[in-house]
């Protein structure tokens, strides 16, 4: 994995992590009404798994950023309803609806969403003053 | 070349600072949703007098050990949160876009600085 150098290194990278995040809250919520027929298939919320990502000499430049390292399946119970009409049933005339909560999903979509401002903010901004520093005594 | 930089003075020591300073409230911002990532800062005016050769403590011996921090040579510093969160993690929002706000703005004046030195410069040699 290429190494971590500079501002846009950190910005780019954890810009990445963020969208991850915000993908794997898309598939939640597209299967928040997914039911299946088995306990084993029903669907189960997903979530990226942070980790920092420190610079080769960290001591002196003090840079670091975030890597989606894994997307892991949040192991939860799914909701066992009765439901005999519909064609996956199961013998009992049972289904399985996925283990997503929308409320948890929607906050988890907000706190992604801002974090992915801020981190464009500071792209901007560190990009406005090395455009100064560039002109300099001009 | 030395001349140049005694006359650009401190202050382009202090924008490298600023700069680095910029970064590191950069990579707190990347980390604010890692848990258990712990949030780094380095004491600016310190830096800046151990640039400069100069330390707050007083040394009668070649042999005496310096500031504590220059000795190590550990720069990093964690910074202390006001508000604990749940998963381990220092960051706190507002905390870091204030400071990084804040350090812009001196580093647009430590530029503007230089910029105004460079020109003064230009104009002795173009004696105009």
């Amino acid at each position: 994995m290429a190494g971590v150098k500079n501002i846009f290194d950190v910005v780019g990278r954890s810009l990445g992590a963020q969208m991850v995040r915000m993908n794997t809250v898309a598939s939640n919520m597209a299967n928040l009404e997914s039911k299946s027929g088995t306990r084993e298939d029903a669907f189960q919320p997903i979530r990226p798994v942070f980790e920092t990502v420190f610079s080769d000499n960290y001591a002196q430049d003090g840079i670091a950023t975030v890597d989606a390292m894994d997307v892991v399946k949040l192991e939860r119970e799914p909701e066992r309803i009765y439901e005999p009409g519909h064609p996956q049933a199961d013998d009992e005339g049972y289904l399985y609806k996925s283990a997503v909560n929308s409320d948890e999903e929607m906050v988890e979509m907000l706190e992604a969403s801002r974090q992915y401002q801020n981190n464009l903010e500071v792209l901007s901004t560190v990009r406005a003053l090395m455009m100064r520093t560039i002109s300099m005594g001009k | 070349m030395k001349v140049l930089k005694e006359y650009l003075g401190f202050r382009a020591t202090a924008l490298q600072l600023r700069e680095q300073r910029n970064n590191m409230i950069g990579s707190n911002i990347a980390n604010a949703a890692t848990p258990n990532y712990k949030a780094r800062d380095i004491d600016f005016e310190k830096m800046l007098q151990a640039q400069a050769g100069e330390s707050d403590l007083r040394k009668s011996s070649g042999r005496h050990f310096g500031d504590l921090d220059q000795a190590t040579g550990q720069k990093l510093k964690y910074r202390q949160n006001m508000n604990p969160s749940a998963d381990g993690n220092t960051v706190e929002m507002s905390v870091e876009q204030m400071e990084f706000a804040e350090n812009s703005i001196r580093y647009v004046s430590s530029l503007q600085f230089l910029n105004n030195r460079i020109s003064g410069l230009m104009a002795a040699i173009k004696g105009e």
